[in-house]
């Protein structure tokens, strides 16, 4: 995984609660053996008009939304499925950071293996973001808050291995496979006690 | 010593470094299952790195969701969906040879869906930590299993060295209390349980499942609550063993045999939580007050009484909701008219699903117009149905009686619903475009899915259940 330390976007919202990854990726497309080229299938019942042009009622088809890193969800985010084709797709659609004030368990994991800020905020600073699409946020990953365009600061939790992992690149088999002698003697240990 | 809960016991067993504030713990997995849509990146990935798979012989493969539900033609050929699903599953198959593991494939008379061959096979058993890349791997928490869904990069973690890095969730513990009336099942019991604690109720949080309820449920049943234990949020469920976990698993291929059952099981005893033992949240519910119990939203936390009034939307996300379904606030789901009904999934595809709608089905027929598709979950559930007969009911209904598979409720093999249509289903999640873009999905019990197949509509099933009647 490459280092995730910074993130500098404007927004993109989605006002809806509980987007489950369904949406995010329906599962007939679950087909492939493959993580790459998900992204133009990303949310894509919600994205396309049935003829396949652009849905212009999908706010990330809208203008300001185009091109946007960050995207702001209502909670609940994630839920649903352990397809980590939901990471991926948003990661190759462009999204980079997911603003949220709670995120489903199973999707908030596969994100952050993948680099993917998925990232849960205190409810009135999730809200104020909700109603506010479109502004410039930095995030810092080290530091731990998202910059507002006025200065202003918003802190964010962050399980303290992800974000070592994030800001180091860490590949996370390699740390297991590091404690290869560990699992051997577990395993000893259990087989003898059997 | 401190009291402590099941779910903590099982924990506590299986860490092979603990957590420190930096560190997750190193969790170390029992049985890991494995099917075609969550493995093959994961299988690519140990290719590239050169490795192996650390413990083979604690891995168990499967084909179940790509995979077509219609019997193979006169040639062999299966009526794959897409080329692309049938490479998928030719990808397991060549996965799981060049890498040692057992799969239960088409030539298996043990393939079924993953999370129903896995206790079948005496595979999944009290104690152990059980993981797949399937958010309802939570099915084996009916055997007192800590057992969960993971993403693709995990299962190559597990695959590569039998292990995970996990921080301790918290503890829920649902007390079901009372009785659940006559003609109400465990299938109306959980989605009730989700209506009242929320669709992310459950989010971060191990449920223990406990009280008379639970205790005097079948396996079949309690497999149903722990199932859907994901649909509130929560990574497991669990349920304590007992006698009724070690009669439905002894004498099966997995399961130890001779004397060391009788170890197995006095060691297995002592999964309970201790008298004492503290949850981070508790929760009752009164079982006396469930009644057929159906969804009639986009998430499976949108579940009512079938003729209790809809509410009214709170908000744009629970109206666009309604909208999307149909459905009339103030209005109750019976009576709704139905396009599709299945019966099957990890949720509700075992002997004792089949037999409850067959029952309702038994010398009627599905109403003209409906579509109704029974989809057992494994080959042994397909043998055991047939044995009593019960695809003959289903047949002489007029419903399809299917090969094995997940079918409907993910709807990645071509079985689906279209647009507008609205089906009820067995099935463990009511998202929007879930069973077929635009489909309108009703999560219900195998009988209110019988009951609704005969009407024509939205049913009470105890209308049509003898025992209830009498």
């Amino acid at each position: 995984m490459r280092p995730v330390t910074r993130i500098h976007s404007r927004t993109a919202v989605l006002t809806d609660e509980n987007i489950d990854t369904d949406r995010i990726i329906p599962a007939r497309f679950l087909t492939t053996t493959e993580r790459a080229g998900l992204g133009k299938l990303c949310f894509n019942d919600w994205r396309y008009q049935a003829d396949g042009s652009d849905n212009p009622a999908f706010p990330l088809n809208q203008p300001p939304a185009r091109g946007c890193a960050i995207l702001v969800a209502g909670r609940n985010f994630g839920c649903g499925s352990s397809r980590e084709h939901a990471p991926w797709a948003l990661l190759d659609y462009g999204i980079q950071a997911v603003l949220c004030s709670e995120i489903a368990d199973i999707f908030r994991n596969n994100a952050l293996k993948n680099g993917l800020l998925a990232l849960v905020l205190d409810e009135a600073e999730h809200r104020w973001l909700l109603e506010h699409p479109g502004i410039e946020l930095s995030i810092d990953v080290r530091e731990q808050y998202v910059a507002l365009p006025d200065g202003g600061r918003i802190g964010f939790q962050l399980e303290p291995f992800a974000r070592h992992c994030l800001l180091n690149g860490v590949d996370q088999l390699g740390y297991l496979q590091h404690h290869g002698d560990a699992i051997t003697a577990y395993e000893q240990r259990v087989e003898k006690a059997a | 010593m401190t009291a402590k809960t099941l779910f903590e016991k099982v924990w506590n067993a299986h860490v092979v470094a603990p957590e420190t504030t930096d560190t997750p713990a190193i969790l170390y997995i029992d049985l890991h299952l494995v099917h075609e849509v969550t493995s093959p990146q994961a299988f690519s990935e140990l290719r590239e790195r050169g490795l192996q798979l650390r413990r083979p012989d604690r891995t168990l493969a499967t084909l179940d969701h790509s995979t077509p539900t219609l019997p193979a033609d006169a040639n062999g050929e299966r009526p794959y969906a897409t080329a692309e699903a049938k490479a998928q599953v030719a990808q397991l198959e060549t996965n799981c040879r060049e890498f040692g593991v057992e799969l239960h494939g088409w030539d298996s008379s043990d393939r079924g869906i993953v999370h129903v061959i896995g206790p079948e096979l005496g595979a999944t058993q009290p104690g152990m930590t059980i993981v797949c890349g399937d958010s309802h791997t939570s099915t084996h928490g009916a055997f007192g299993a800590l057992a969960f869904g993971i993403g693709t990069t995990e299962v190559g973690h597990v695959m590569a060295t039998q292990c995970l890095l996990q921080r301790k969730p918290r503890t829920l513990a649902i007390h079901v209390d009372g009785q659940l009336p006559a003609g109400v099942g465990a299938k109306d019991l959980i989605l009730h349980i989700i209506g009242e604690i929320g669709v992310d109720g459950g989010t971060g949080h191990v449920i223990e499942y406990r009280g008379d309820v639970i205790e005097a449920m079948s396996m079949d049943e309690r497999m149903t609550v722990c199932n859907m234990s994901i649909e509130a949020g929560a990574r497991a469920g669990l349920i304590a063993p007992d006698d009724t976990t070690f009669a439905w698993l002894k004498g099966r291929p997995r399961a130890p045999q001779g004397a060391a059952w009788e170890t197995a099981v006095q060691h297995w005893r002592a999964l309970r939580s201790d008298a004492g033992a503290q949850y981070d949240r508790e929760v009752r519910i009164d079982a006396s007050k469930v009644r057929p119990t159906v969804t009639y939203g986009t998430h499976p936390g949108m579940a009512i009484a079938m003729d209790k009034p809809v509410p009214a939307a709170r908000n744009a996300m629970e109206k666009r909701a309604l909208d999307y379904m149909k459905a009339e606030a103030g209005k109750p789901m019976q009576g709704t008219a139905v396009d599709v009904v299945f019966v099957g999934s990890c949720t509700n595809s075992r002997l004792s699903d089949l037999r409850e709608a067959a029952h309702v089905l038994r010398g009627r027929r599905v109403a003209e117009g409906v579509r109704m598709l029974v989809v057992p979950g494994s080959e042994a559930v397909r043998r055991d149905a047939e044995s009593e007969g019960l695809h003959h009911v289903f047949t002489a209904a007029g419903a399809e009686w299917r090969v094995p598979g997940c079918s409907m409720c993910i709807a990645m093999n071509g079985d689906l619903a279209q647009p507008g249509q609205l089906v009820v289903s067995t099935s463990n999640r009511n998202f929007e475009g879930r069973q077929g873009k635009g489909a309108r999905t009703v999560l219900a019990s195998p009988a209110t899915a019988a009951a609704s197949a005969v009407a024509g509509r939205i049913a009470d099933p105890r209308e049509y259940m003898t025992e209830v009647a009498a």
